[in-house]
This record gives structure tokens, sequence and C-alpha cells, in this order.
């Protein structure tokens, strides 16, 4: 392996790693705006022209606070806990493809931390472990609330997953591969998944809603029923970390939707960009297209959880087992008629 | 048991209809109507530095009045004190000496006039029992602080601003 390999991934990992914690701090300021002016007023103003420099000044506050372990806690699981939930929330950006491979003086970097061919199993692995941050963060705080939270919070990433999976079945059936980079080659131009698989799309969103915790499936941090959720005993950084995780989590989820079903950095029109633009910059502007896709999602789950009341927990789970579950293998069933339908004929 | 009135209505719970539990359209619904709310005009003063206009009998922070010579005409007879149902309002009366004739209209004055903000209800009883017409409840929303003895507003803070000398 040359060196400059090394130092090519090395650059390409700290900018991933830069971009998705600078939207994870902006996504809590967008989503402080977007709540307000869903609500017509105006939100954060005061810090910075139009408050943009808002999540620095939560962020300095988050670090200053005094930090606080419940006496009675397990105070290593305690610790591991918000650790485990960035983690697994930054681990899952390594697979998905930002842009096509960028030509820099002669040299061609693919913008793709690494392209395993089983892209889609890892990302739904990286997505189930972010269930045990919130797992452990509840078990060892030693409160009954923070333990019904960790409970809950299992319980439905363990029931959303499954019509989640089944859902990424019927979309393996049409791509005939599970790596993103070659599903997203394959949606070139306007050959987007969402166009073959629309209820496939729409089962894999809700699921993603509910794998995120985002509303209306926010049911692991409602604040009414169990004060704050599996995050109650925590403050200071510890906090901020499960709180960054969450909009971490969101952006992951949002780059894998765009990925796996709106074509990713593809658009329409985009050979004559490339012809246009030239090499360096057209992939550049193919992951800006990307970018604008995945801004989109985050605006749109913002958008739903300032618009429908959290589910309540039986509702949730008939949605899930009743609902998304069967619909999830019709959709499969479906597809792989229509599939063996072209083949045949 | 009897009913006791016979107001009683019987809910009705119709189970959901397919459409309902889909939860689809209506939550179309809901996001049609949110993100017409996206773009009204946000209802939010930015307090500071916009101000909301009153109303003409607005009641507001208190002045002492000077009369058109530029005197202060509060007397310190103590009615206003003696009014106000909130207690707010204490002075200590001085007797005017020659040479004040221009700072003060009657021979007496209020050496120390104090209401306390914390206290007052802006009901305005003050500002009717006045005699002078020395006290008004024509001033701005009093500001925001953050210890009670900044809330005590002395002559420095309630007395109009003097005459321009011509």
């Amino acid at each position: 392996m040359d060196i400059s390999f090394v130092i090519e991934k090395f650059i390409l990992v700290a900018i991933i790693f830069g971009i998705s914690l600078l939207i994870a701090m902006y996504s809590t300021y967008a989503e402080r705006k977007v709540a307000a002016f869903l609500q017509d007023r105006l939100g954060p103003d005061r810090a910075g022209p139009f408050g943009i420099l808002q999540p620095l000044a939560d962020g300095v506050k988050m670090f200053m606070k005094e930090e606080i372990i419940p006496a009675n806690s397990s105070k290593w699981l305690f610790m591991v806990g918000p650790g485990l939930a960035m983690l697994t929330a930054c681990i899952g950006t390594a697979v998905i493809p930002w842009g096509s491979p960028i030509t820099i003086g002669g040299r061609v970097i693919p913008l793709q931390v690494t392209d395993i061919n089983v892209g889609i199993l890892y990302i739904f692995g990286v997505v189930s472990l972010g269930v045990y941050g919130v797992m452990i963060g509840g078990w060892a705080s030693n409160n009954k609330y923070s333990l019904l939270s960790a409970i809950r919070a299992a319980s439905q990433n363990i029931s959303y997953e499954i019509a989640m999976g089944l859902s990424i079945i019927a979309l393996l059936l049409v791509t005939g591969t599970m790596s993103l980079k070659e599903i997203t080659e394959q949606q070139h131009g306007w050959h987007w998944n969402v166009l073959y698989q629309p209820v496939g799309f729409i089962l894999f969103m809700i699921c993603a809603f509910a794998e995120t915790n985002r509303a209306p499936f926010d049911l692991p941090e409602c604040e009414t029923e169990l004060i704050g959720g599996y995050h109650t005993e925590y403050s200071s950084m510890k906090l901020g970390f499960y709180l960054f995780a969450e909009y971490i989590n969101m952006f992951v989820s949002s780059a894998v939707m765009a990925t796996l079903y709106f074509g990713g950095y593809n658009y329409p029109g985009m050979d004559s960009m490339a012809v246009w633009l030239g090499p360096t910059w057209a992939p550049l502007f193919g992951t800006f297209i990307f970018f604008m896709k995945i801004f989109a999602f985050i605006f749109f789950f913002m958008w739903v959880r300032w618009t429908i009341p959290r589910f309540r927990y039986d509702q949730l789970m008939h949605l899930g087992w009743k609902m998304l579950i069967p619909l999830a293998i019709a959709n499969i069933i479906v597809t792989g008629l229509v599939i063996a339908y072209i083949e045949k004929f | 048991m009897e009913p006791l009135t016979s107001k009683k209505k019987v809910l009705e719970q119709k189970p959901l209809t397919f459409a309902e539990r889909m939860y689809l359209p209506a939550i179309m619904k809901g996001m049609s109507i949110t993100i017409s709310h996206f773009f009204k005009k946000e209802a939010t003063i930015r307090y500071p530095e916009v101000e909301r206009e009153f109303s003409t009998n607005f009641r507001g922070m208190h002045s002492l009045k000077r009369d058109e010579d530029g005197r202060e005409r509060c007397t310190a007879c103590g009615l206003c004190a003696l009014s106000c149902p909130a207690e707010a309002i204490t002075m200590i009366a001085a007797e005017r000496k020659p040479e004040e004739k221009e700072l003060y209209r009657e021979e007496k004055y209020a050496a120390v006039y104090e209401i306390n903000m914390l206290r007052c209800i802006f009901c305005g009883l003050c500002e009717e029992a006045c005699p002078k017409e020395a006290i008004y409840l024509d001033g701005p929303i009093v500001p925001a602080d953050y210890l009670r003895k900044d809330f005590i507003y002395g002559k420095d803070k309630l007395v109009e601003a003097p005459l321009e000398k011509k």
C-alpha cells in the first residue's frame, strides 16, 4: 500500500468527519429556525447576524456546565453510553459515496472512504448498533424513567428494523447489488430508485424516522412522560453528545436515503455538465447536488417533527408490526413478480 | 343512579376507517398547513429594537412633570402615596428655600420621591389622586434589571428632563 493512498484516505475521512460534525451542529440551529418559521416565529437571532453563532454559544454552554454523575449509577457504563452513541453515529458515513471519482492533477481520487460490497448491510448494522448508546445510557443512569426510555428505544428499534430490512430487500431485488457505489452508479441521470420503488421508499423513510428517534416516533425521549427520557440523568457535554448523535444520525440517514432512492450525486443532465465542467469540478458539483438532497431530507425531518404529534406506544407497535411489515412483504412479492416477468419475456 | 342533568350526551367512538388508519392523508394535510405557515409573516416583535405601538391610554413608567417654567410641580402632599393600593410610593417632603424658586413650583417639595417598580401595579390611581397634575404614567415599559434595589426609582429617573433654556 503506498503512502499517498493512506494520506488521501486520511484527508477524506477528516473532511467527512468535519462536515458531518458541522452539519450536525448547524442542524440544531436549523431545527430551531425551521420550528420558528413553521410557527410564525423568528427563532434565535441574537448571537451574530441571524443568530448564526448560536450553535457555538450552545456548545460553549454545554462544556461549561457542571458534570454530574449520579451516585448510584454504574459509572463506567454511564460514561461509555454517550461515546458509543456518538461513535456509531459517526462511522455510518464511511461507506456513503459522496461523489463520482475526482481527478486532481492527474490523480483519480474516489470520493468514498471505502467501497465494501455489503455497504447496505454495514449501514444497517451501524444503525442498529446506535441503540446501544441509548440502552447503556438509560441502564447506567439507575433511574426508572431512563430505563423505561431505554426499553422503549430498544423495542422500537427492533420492531422497525425488520420493516426497514424488508423494504431494503425489495430495493436489492431491483439493483442486484449491495455496494452503495454500484447502486448509485445505476441511478445515472434520472433513473432514481424512488421511481421503481416508491412504496419501498416510503417504508424505508418511516423506518428511518423511527430508527433515528425523531418525531413522531420520539418515544424514547418524550419529555412529558419520561422527564426527558434516557438522558434524564445526563448533564454537560455527555448530554450534548447524545443530542449531537441524534443529529448526526439524522444526517447519515438522510444521506442513505438520498443514496439509495434519490440517486446520490446523480442529477439529470449530468453528462453534459461533466463535459462542460471538466473532471475536477463536475464531481464536486455532483457532491453539491448530493448535499442539497441531504439538506432537503433534513428539512423534511424537521418539517415532520413540527407537524405531527407523537404516536402512542400501542399505535407505534401496531404501525410497525401490523402495517409496515406486511406492506414490506407485499412489496417484495410484487417487485419479485414484476422482475421475474420482465426477465422471462 | 338517576342522571343529574338532562344534558347527557353519549359519545360515539367510531373505529378508524381504512384511509384514517393509513395516517398518510391526514399527515399530508397537516404538513401542508405547517408549510403554509413557513411563508407567513412572523408575529414576533424584536422588542428592544422595535417597540409595539401602544394605545393612547397605555399606562407605563411614571414621570414627574414640570410646569411651563420648568419647575417641578410636585408639592409632596402625599395623596399619591395614600391612594396607592400597592404601597409603592414613598416620599420625604422639604421646604423650599428662597433661592430655589426656579426649581420648585410650590413652597413645599419632595426632596425624596421613590416608586418601587416591583410593587407598582400600574393602576393609575396616583395619577388620578394628584391635585397638581404632577405625576403621569405616560412613559415606556419599565425595563428589566438584575437587582431588587435597582427597581426602586428615585427622582433621578422619574422627573422629566428640564426645559431647554432659551
